[in-house]
């Protein structure tokens, strides 16, 4: 079918013009609350441009204006069957923190669990290969501080006079947040790996952290561990779990095809939870940075270990409790979440 | 009623993250330039919101703005190019910052090569964190509508009373040669002046093969006048030939 496109597009411009208006108005504040009348205006005009675009569509009507067509009748779609306007719940941050993030966390329970079992394996395999073979050490350990004998590093820490991190504290702080912070969110993006890369960089997390702890142990300096590693440790590794556990659970939506779901719509219904846990990760790591450079980097005499372990102990009682039970609600079927 | 998108392609969307990059690094001199000025008081206060400042600005800038102005960031603005749900809905928070947080591994090894040839590879030209978001990148330019304007329909027109043979040019011109041959006019002086007669010679053979016209419509008519003749009743139909469909109120040419 051929149509009169001068009288076609002359005819029509008004409605396309209005609802380009409509449009334009809702993307400058998609929260604003539509009427009822202007709600039945978007309606019909939707209709309206629609049914021209399918004449359009079945004519020899010019490109270019099937495009615009094309371009309006796909904003307006969006527009009316998207869920960012009354749909949505705004973001409020004090909801999010103590329930959002909370049952997130626990409906992702398995993946949780994986991390801790990969990164317990990891520790096992490097504590044994420290143990074994104290040359591995070297192949082992990314940092040059830690290739030392665990005693002298003790002997210096506690000898030392002066406090070797003034000046230094804050810059300290912004390093190991950014760095910690990226390390998460790449074990977070492996998750497209279908969860190799996650898997083999939290075993290898768990390779670094089994080989300090049995090197120190061996050399029998566990007080100066604990007091040391617990208080940012128990936030800093947990942070790294949740990160990872965010890359399970998309490799999950990746590679999971038992429910005949498209892989689209596998991802699109986790990635609010993945969205949530990077979030969580994230702050999570701005807290374990803030610990490790003004508390963790002080040993005896000027803070004793007890109160560092302490420290580190509440620390995590309390984010087992936040994780465990914040933001608990009874569902319908009478289960918890 | 279906619509159809435009992807954006990996180069066009490389050119945009480089517009990006330029803007992050633009505006993050200007922003520790104000840093700098705290190391009045603490160097090492100054330090470490620049660590985390550098940090925040260059991840936060793609999940604000894309958040902010619906799937665009400056660049992605400059270049027509626009973040959606790959169902043609409004993104959602979450996906914005999935997409954003797995650039760490697209950008593997340098300038977004993974990205780059998941995106090639892909059959919705996705980087992984459009795959893992669920969104697609479209190509949004701007339309500009032609209309018959620039054909410069003749006065006299052959073809304008011969209803039965504008009937019958309609019922066997297929939409696409008549877009085609209306696209022709509309850019002839686009072409070198050979083709352009080469052009002109197959399409006007093409109709007149199909209509059928007597001799005396053809008389002194250049291929490319007579082109034009035909669009014009295919595209302009007269007054007594238009029907109303009761839709959009537009008249339509009868469609055998």
């Amino acid at each position: 079918m051929i149509i009169n496109l001068e009288k076609f597009a002359a005819a029509e411009e008004p409605h396309w013009r209005r609802m380009e208006e409509i449009l334009q108005k809702r993307q400058r504040d998609p929260w604003a609350v539509l009427t009822l009348e202007q709600a039945r205006e978007l309606d019909y005009l939707y209709r309206r441009v629609a049914a021209d675009l399918a004449r359009v569509t079945a004519s020899a009507a010019e490109p270019e204006l099937r495009q615009r067509l094309e371009r309006l009748v796909a904003r307006a779609y969006a527009e009316i069957h998207g869920t960012r306007g009354a749909g949505t719940v705004r973001f409020h941050p004090w909801h999010w923190l103590t329930t959002v993030l909370p049952q997130t966390f626990r409906r992702q329970w398995r993946a949780a669990a994986l991390t801790v079992i990969v990164t317990i394996l990891g520790m096992i395999f490097g504590g044994f290969a420290v143990a074994v073979d104290p040359e591995a050490k070297h192949a082992i350990m990314p940092f040059p501080h830690l290739l030392g004998d665990p005693s002298e590093r003790v002997a210096e820490e506690e000898a030392a006079m002066s406090d070797r991190l003034q000046g230094h504290k804050a810059g300290f702080a912004g390093q190991l947040m950014t760095h910690n912070t990226k390390v998460t969110l790449f074990a977070l993006a492996l998750g497209m790996t279908w969860g190799v890369g996650t898997i083999i960089l939290l075993f290898y997390n768990g390779v670094i952290l089994g080989a300090v702890a049995v090197d120190y142990m061996l050399a029998g300096e566990t007080t100066f561990l604990f007091g040391w590693l617990l208080p940012h440790g128990v936030i800093e590794i947990p942070a790294i779990f949740v990160g990872a556990q965010a890359g399970l659970v998309l490799a999950r939506a990746v590679v999971s095809r038992a429910d005949g779901r498209a892989l689209g719509v596998r991802l699109r219904a986790v990635v609010d939870d993945v969205a949530t846990l990077a979030g969580a990760a994230a702050l999570m790591l701005v807290w374990a940075g803030f610990v490790e450079s003004y508390l963790s980097q002080y040993h005896e005499p000027a803070i004793p270990y007890w109160a560092k372990i302490l420290f580190g102990c509440l620390e995590g009682a309390l984010l087992v409790c936040y994780l465990g039970l914040a933001g608990r609600k009874r569902t319908a079927s009478g289960g918890r979440i | 009623m279906s619509f159809s998108f435009h992807l954006a392609t990996p180069v066009t969307r490389l050119a945009a993250w480089a517009i990006d990059k330029a803007t992050v690094m633009a505006a993050w001199s200007v922003v520790s330039s104000l840093i700098a000025l705290l190391g009045i008081f603490s160097e090492d206060l100054a330090r470490g919101i620049m660590l985390v400042g550098f940090f925040v600005v260059s991840t936060g800038y793609g999940i604000a703005l894309e958040w902010r102005w619906e799937g665009q960031t400056l660049g992605k603005r400059v270049m027509h190019l626009r973040v959606m749900d790959e169902r043609g809905l409004p993104l959602r928070f979450s996906q914005v910052v999935v997409r954003n947080c797995l650039r760490a591994v697209d950008a593997l090894p340098v300038a977004y090569l993974v990205g780059g040839v998941a995106a090639l590879l892909g059959r919705k030209s996705q980087r992984l964190g459009d795959v893992a978001a669920a969104t697609i990148v479209v190509h949004e330019a701007p339309v500009q509508t032609a209309g018959l304007a620039g054909l410069e329909v003749s006065k006299y027109n052959s073809l304008r009373g011969q209803q039965h043979v504008a009937a019958r040019l309609r019922t066997v011109t297929p939409p696409a040669l008549a877009n085609a041959a209306r696209q022709a006019l509309l850019r002839r002086e686009e072409f070198e002046p050979e083709a352009r007669l080469a052009l002109f010679r197959d399409l006007a053979g093409h109709f007149r093969r199909v209509a059928h016209l007597p001799p005396e419509l053809e008389e002194g008519i250049s291929d490319e006048q007579f082109v034009r003749n035909v669009v014009e009743v295919l595209f302009v139909s007269a007054p007594s030939q238009t029907k109303v469909t009761g839709r959009g109120g537009e008249p339509a040419a009868p469609a055998a």
